[in-house]
């Protein structure tokens, strides 16, 4: 049986949280600032897929899919900026 | 016919098929408008959690590292197990298997009974540790985020035995519309909490120390 999309989604979730903890202890760069930018992208990332997918916004009108991308995408940038420069 | 229907994953279903394609509001619009609000409040606090951790990063890096990343992770899976259960108690009684949807709710608030747990352990540790809200500005972000982050889990709780009642009868439109309303709170909850554990538990000095 193919399994349901917010399984699917779940998982990546889980398997993205143990990525970030992994770039969080400073395993995978030498610089730990790059780690932290990877840390608070792939947060918004999984903060994304949840609008989308649990919240259901994929299917809702245009409006409310761009504002819900938009605080994703812009809320996620500023404090990556804020955090490296 | 309810056999057939129970037979069937939420997503084959027709009427689940039918949502996917025709642009649909989750729940009532009133809500939406408290949960953007919500959002654009917390992404003010994040900016000011930002700004004076640039002013102070010796200090933020040394105060997050008396946190336990162990319980950060651990409710961590805890919130997005739960949000996926009620993602599926939605999408179960909307082809009207009651019975699945209040499972997944009841597994739900277990989650969020070990999450409030776990919270509880790790705020008496920090205050039999000497560590108050008062006792550095990193530390009077942790407590005031994750209190009032804490505050919405209760308040989610609610929703969700409230959600539980509603699918223990007949659940008819209006009444799938409020269990929409009531799920997009509570992964709200959810991902509040994704972008404070990366904030708050993870976040390693953002200059060269």
């Amino acid at each position: 049986m193919k399994p349901r999309r917010i399984t699917v989604v779940w998982l990546g979730l889980l398997a993205a949280t143990a990525l970030s903890w992994e770039f969080g202890h400073q395993s995978l760069f030498k610089d730990p600032r790059n780690a932290g930018v990877v840390v608070i992208a792939i947060a918004f990332i999984k903060i994304r897929f949840v609008i989308q997918d649990f919240m259901e916004l994929r299917h809702a009108p245009l409006g409310m899919r761009v504002a819900g991308e938009a605080w994703a995408f812009c809320v996620g940038g500023v404090l990556i900026a804020l955090y490296r420069f | 016919m309810l056999n057939d229907l129970q037979d069937r994953s939420a997503d084959s279903h027709p009427a689940a098929q039918r949502v996917r394609r025709i642009p649909h509001v989750p729940g009532e619009s009133g809500i939406w408008i408290m949960i953007f609000g919500d959002m654009i409040v917390f992404s003010l606090m994040f900016v000011a959690f930002m700004l004076s951790r640039r002013d102070q990063t010796a200090l933020f890096e040394a105060s997050r590292l008396h946190l336990n990343q162990t319980y950060g992770l651990v409710n961590t899976c805890l919130m997005l197990s739960s949000s996926w259960c009620v993602a599926a108690a939605v999408q179960a009684v909307r082809i009207a298997r009651n019975r699945a949807a209040r499972l997944y709710l009841r597994v739900a608030l277990g989650c969020g009974l070990g999450f409030c747990a776990v919270k509880i352990l790790e705020y008496g540790e920090k205050i039999r540790a000497g560590v108050a809200i008062d006792t550095n500005d990193f530390f009077m972000f942790y407590f005031v985020l994750t209190g009032i982050h804490l505050l919405h889990v209760l308040i989610g709780m609610g929703v969700l035995i409230f959600m539980a009642r509603v699918a223990a009868g007949d659940v008819n439109a209006k009444q799938v519309g409020y269990f929409e309303s009531g799920a997009s709170f509570w992964h709200v909850v959810d991902l509040l909490w994704i972008a404070l554990f990366a904030l708050l538990y993870l976040l390693p000095p953002g200059v060269r120390p």
